[in-house]
């Protein structure tokens, strides 16, 4: 048995905005109807918190419960813990229509962390980033450069991504790219 | 000439070097390249690219059509750059372009002298026949005459890149229209982004200075820019052009970084990606030339152009200019030179009288001022001589000479609606204007029919000041209001100016010129097109002005028209006796100027130029010096090539050993599709042709996926996993789209379905172990019963190998013993590393994508792309043991049934033999006699698939041939690359192990 990597093996760049690889994190992609009633203690049991409504995020601590799409939620939770998780989403769903799927290696999870992190990625999405619009506790499912990706933010200048693994690399230099090319000067920083 | 006084912009304390056709030069901090250019008394800066004439500098803004230089060395070498576009910098370089040999001293003049032959449309007349003369002899030459800039030679080293935003209201204009309108938005706290070309705020107003507010106009702009800086919602951007304007309010803005400053760091240039709720379009208007007999000669330029050189730069053109023109705003011009010093003989005004108050105020100063006049030919070669005068509404007799080494001439002014008008918004014909003006009444509409696109100021048809301002403050108010900011953002600002008698519109200088006269008139600098030659258009029946502007070559090329269009249609009306808003304008289409290629690429380039796709076991791939192939977005092995091995030799020994001992393959692309639910054996049955509900848990079938039309589009092995879960292989490119297309379907039509699906293809790496000792390999590493009875074939399983959770699949592409492993992808590369090492005292050898073409063929196994190209059923293939005949119905089924699909003459798969063993071309055609209405011969197939068969030592194919499987044993005849034709003998496509037992062990 050998332990399982990360698409990207921790590769880090240092400067004022800093790309990182997460390394491996637990995934479970969960699609059902999401009004579901026991889905609310099901979500509260696996990551401790509700369950996300429209492009919400979240986020407790290195767990969380990320809206996908109408019928699709993403939880987060330490590596170690998918298999248990999965048999739990089992019983709580049982005999209720539903999907429920390990998806931890099929992604990479970045960080962008930096006084202009919302610009290096504004360079890349074709997203509303202003902060008026978008901050911690939400979510968005868009596009990096060429490429599917979400992000949420967990504060004011921290950003996690997640690609699917083939393309990690892409999305890593893509955002070390843009943060070495330096702020743009739209948003305020640190916001 | 550099003046003494003036020059507000440039800084006399600092001087900056550069040259300019090898020639150092010397100009100043703010000085513009246009502007450096003359205050070094270079009135030449190009050649026109017909007629090779020499030609000078004309504007001072973006609507320069003849000053387009080679910019810079090396990495940052650029042609056809404005030079009233480029601000100075110390060790610019530029060189002229489009001449031969020098810009002093062109051969291509000639050109001219031969001008009677190259009239409107010669393209056209002159070149067309003989055919092979166009392209060997005339083509050669005129492209050596003929051109602008030379492409770079060397790579761009600088960086770009693109930023997405996302406002309420976009600005673009930062003239005090658009000043005003930021101001009015900014203020009812609407989210703003105003942009300016330029590198300066103020526009036209900061130069003619009339009184805004009560206080002057560059204070005003101070003020205004003072209260928007402190603004959070509002950004600002100079050097910054809004190139484009497009649906659903997307617009495109073009930053330039660091052109002026090139050793500055970071990217060059931004492309800004701009989601607006309402544009306001500000962006001024343009000074129209006057076509009088060679208004081309070097030193004749725009009248409110040179002010803006004698006001800005401290700059003119020459002692002594005339100033001719058709308004009262010209005059101001002659004030300006006069301030400076500078001589005015005389201003010629084409008018029947002049007596606003500006030509008032100027014949007090003393200059003559001509009415009832015009220019009728300006004399001098190189540089403006002098001019002669005539009567505007005569033919052009001599009534005076007038030595000048300048010409400041204006026709009027055009408003710039081009981005009012790139998506759509139209414009009206003001007649008292003489001009094209947005109606406001038909804006570019949203998805909700309502328009998203305001002109305001002098783009709006608004020429003095106090319209203006107030226009732009209007503007920015109800552009706020649309996108939800109701605030009141208090008064437009008020402003003044001197009042203007009307301008009187002026085609053709004088009004009666003959012939050779207009054969002078230049309308399109850039391209050589004069007023004769518009006028043979109509003539020749070109009625509309699309068809002439592409006949005549008017408003073509890098400048598009910007001075041109509006002369020329008007001249295009007269000829064809309409009126000008019935001959209508061109289309204005994005992006205002064009776009550098580097800019629209932004950061995709060298290893960003595309995503490309790594399995968990690229670096092992890449660290064994595999030979690549694209497939998808994947970088798939094609072989592994040992030492000096040829890629043929490595396929050769990579099917062979497969054959004989064990391979390996890296599957890991392949898609995988999870689809689950109370309705996904129903489902799955409609998407595939054969019956998949009735597949038992732990087993598995190959299935294939048609299109609507019955069209084979995907195949791959469907595996059950549990009661209502079953797990769909799809070919390497069709994983996203095979995934789509269920999406599709269970969205749109089947959304009452409890089905889900999910694309898990990257959870997991997949390996192919292939061959006659691949169980005596997982059996070495150990940790499952892999016997034929524990798992037979067309069966998969679960279990741990060698410590690794696996799930294995007994299926087979190759014909022989095989097993398909799935391990998590994180796992991938440790797990290929214990299969590679538990492998190689068996004689275990990775093999790479071509092995696996050449497996599949020799077994007859059709391949999704070769096989298929999107116009072959899978009855084509005799494939239809996989068609279902129990089912109801299923995607393609009703396609499948239309007469051409049932034809018996349709082209179907057989094997191929070449009678001499050699192998068929790709892709080559089956003749057969006679030939179709085209002349062509007649074919009756074609090779899908040919490869050298190392197990059998010869040339073996697949192709679609017709009535094929009734033809066994028949020889036909293939084209051969390069000509002549190959005999083979139709056979069974499985050339190996027909019975299959090999993989059933």
């Amino acid at each position: 048995m050998s332990e399982p990597v990360s698409a990207l093996r921790g590769r880090a760049t240092s400067g004022s905005v800093q790309v990182s690889d997460m390394g491996l994190q637990g995934m479970i992609s969960l699609r059902c109807d999401l009004s579901f009633g026991k889905l609310k203690a099901l979500s509260k049991d696996l990551v401790g918190a509700p369950v996300p409504a429209l492009r919400e995020a979240q986020v407790r601590n290195d767990r969380a419960a990320l809206w996908m799409s109408p019928d699709e939620l993403l939880f987060l939770m330490p590596h170690t813990e998918v298999d248990d998780a999965l048999s739990r989403i089992a019983k709580a769903m049982k005999d209720q229509h539903h999907l429920a799927l390990d998806v931890s290696d099929a992604r990479a999870l970045l960080r962008v962390e930096g006084p202009f992190a919302r610009e290096v990625i504004a360079k890349l999405a074709p997203v509303d980033l202003h902060p008026d619009v978008f901050g911690p506790g939400q979510v968005l499912r868009t596009r990096l450069g060429q490429i599917a990706a979400a992000f949420w933010m967990t504060d004011a200048q921290t950003f996690q991504v997640i690609c699917f693994r083939s393309v990690a690399h892409y999305a890593f230099d893509l955002l070390e790219a843009s943060a070495k090319a330096g702020p743009v000067g739209h948003f305020p920083r640190g916001t | 000439m550099r003046l003494r006084t003036n020059g507000r912009l440039v800084r006399k304390n600092r001087p900056v070097h550069f040259s300019f056709n090898g020639k150092a030069m010397q100009g100043y901090a703010g000085d513009t390249l246009a502007s450096a250019l003359l205050a070094n008394d270079q009135i030449l800066v190009g050649r026109s690219f017909k007629y090779h004439r020499p030609r000078g500098i004309v504007a001072a803004g973006t609507e320069e059509p003849n000053a387009l230089v080679e910019l810079g060395r090396g990495d940052r070498q650029e042609p056809n750059v404005r030079v009233t576009q480029v601000d100075l910098y110390e060790g610019l370089v530029a060189r002229s372009q489009n001449h031969w040999p020098s810009l002093e001293f062109d051969v291509g003049v000639i050109n001219a002298k031969l001008s009677r032959f190259l009239p409107a449309g010669f393209y056209y007349k002159t070149f067309i026949q003989p055919r092979a003369f166009w392209k060997h002899v005339y083509e050669p030459i005129i492209r050596r005459s003929a051109g602008l800039g030379a492409a770079p030679e060397t790579a761009d080293d600088n960086t770009y890149e693109h930023f997405n935003v996302t406002v309420d209201v976009l600005v673009i204009g930062g003239g005090i229209a658009g000043l005003a309108a930021a101001l009015a938005a900014g203020r009812a706290g609407a989210r703003v982004l105003l942009l300016e070309q330029t590198s300066g705020w103020g526009g036209r107003a900061v130069v003619d200075r009339p009184m805004i507010e009560g206080q002057s106009a560059q204070d005003w702009v101070n003020v205004t820019l003072g209260e928007l800086h402190a603004m959070p919602n509002v950004d600002m951007r100079v050097r910054c052009q809004g190139a484009g304007v497009y649906d659903h309010g997307y617009a495109l803005a073009h930053e330039r970084l660091t052109d002026h400053a090139p050793k500055q760091g970071g990217p060059r240039q931004r492309l800004w990606r701009i989601r607006a709720g309402q544009i306001v379009t500000a962006t001024g208007a343009i000074e129209r030339p006057l076509s009088f007999a060679y208004n081309d000669v070097p030193g004749v330029l725009l009248a409110a152009s040179l002010r803006d050189y004698v006001v800005n730069y401290g700059v003119a053109v020459g002692q002594r200019t005339v100033i001719v023109t058709n308004n009262d705003d010209a005059y101001r011009t002659a004030l300006a030179l006069h301030a400076a010093g500078l001589d005015v003989p005389a201003v010629i005004d084409a008018r029947p009288a002049a007596q606003g108050a500006l030509p008032e105020q100027v014949r007090a100063l003393g200059i003559r001022v001509l009415a009832n006049s015009a220019i009728g030919a300006v004399e001098g070669g190189k540089r403006v001589t002098g001019v002669s005068i005539c009567a505007q509404d005569g033919t052009g007799g001599q009534t005076e000479q007038i030595a000048c080494d300048c010409v400041a001439m204006s026709g009027g002014w055009s408003p710039v609606v081009h981005l009012w008008s790139h998506c759509g918004g139209k414009l009206v014909w003001d007649e008292a204007q003489a001009m094209f003006r947005p109606d406001a009444d038909r804006p570019p509409t949203g998805a909700d029919g309502a328009g998203f696109v305001t002109a305001a100021g002098t783009a709006n048809g608004h020429l003095f000041t106090a319209e203006a301002i107030a226009d732009g403050f209007g503007a920015g108010r109800k552009a706020a209001s649309t996108a939800g900011h109701v605030k009141k953002p208090g008064q437009a600002p008020m402003g003044d100016d001197a009042a203007e008698d009307p301008m009187a519109p002026v085609w053709i200088m004088p009004a009666q010129a003959p012939y050779d006269m207009r054969a002078k008139m230049w309308l399109d600098y850039q391209n050589d097109v004069k007023v004769s030659d518009v006028q043979l258009a109509a003539q020749e029946g070109f009625r509309s002005v699309e068809h002439t502007k592409r006949y005549t070559t008017l408003g073509m090329a890098t400048d598009q028209g910007k001075l041109s269009n509006v002369n020329g249609l008007a001249v295009l009306s007269d000829a064809l006796g309409e009126a000008i808003p019935q001959v209508g304008t061109t289309t204005f289409r994005p992006p205002y100027t064009p776009l550098p290629l580097a800019a629209i690429a932004g950061v995709a380039r060298d290893e960003l130029f595309q995503p490309v796709r790594r399995t968990p076991v690229q670096d092992w791939h890449e660290d064994h010096d595999a030979d690549f192939e694209p497939v998808g977005q994947w970088r798939r092995p094609y072989a592994y090539p040992r030492g000096d091995e040829s890629s043929h030799d490595a396929v050769t020994r990579e099917v062979k050993n497969t054959r004989e001992a064990v391979g390996l393959l890296d599957a890991s692309t392949l898609g995988k599709i999870i689809v689950k639910g109370p309705d996904a054996g129903r489902f799955l049955d409609m998407i595939y042709t054969n019956m998949m509900s009735t597949l038992p848990v732990g087993s598995c079938r190959y299935g294939l996926m048609c299109s609507e039309n019955g069209f084979l589009m995907d195949d791959g092995v469907v595996a059950r996993m549990d009661d209502d879960t079953w797990l769909c292989h799809t070919t390497t490119g069709g994983a996203d789209r095979i995934h789509a297309h269920m999406e599709d379907w269970l969205q749109t039509e089947w959304y009452d379905w409890q089905v889900y699906t999910a694309n898990v293809t990257e959870q997991y790496a997949q390996f192919a172990v292939v061959g006659p000792k691949a169980r005596d390999l997982l059996q070495d590493i150990g940790g499952m019963d892999l016997t034929q009875e524990a798992l037979p074939f067309m069966r998969w399983t679960t279990g741990t190998l060698g410590g690794f959770d696996v799930r294995i699949f007994r299926i087979s592409f190759s014909g022989e013993l095989s097993f398909e492993i799935a391990v998590r992808a994180g796992q991938g590369a440790a797990f290929w590393d214990l299969l590679v090492k538990h492998g190689e005292p068996l004689g275990l050898m990775p093999y790479g994508t071509e092995a696996l073409h050449v497996l599949r063929a020799e077994k007859g196994f059709i391949m999704i792309g070769d096989e298929t190209d999107g116009t072959v059923i899978p009855q084509d293939l005799n494939l239809d043991w996989a068609i279902s005949k129990k089912k109801d119905d299923f995607l393609g089924k009703r396609g499948q049934m239309r007469t051409h699909m049932q034809d018996p003459d349709r082209w179907k798969l057989v094997g191929l033999e070449t009678l001499d063993g050699s192998v068929l071309p790709d892709g080559a055609y089956a003749v057969d006699t006679g030939e179709n209405v085209n002349g062509q011969r007649n074919t009756q197939g074609r090779v899908t698939s040919t490869y050298y068969s190392p197990t059998l030592g010869k040339g073996i194919a697949m192709g679609l041939v017709r009535r094929g499987p009734e033809r066994m044993g028949e020889v036909i005849a293939f084209t051969k690359t390069g000509g002549g034709t190959v005999d083979a003998r139709i056979c069974d496509p499985v050339f190996y192990d027909k019975e299959g037992k090999k993989q059933n062990v």
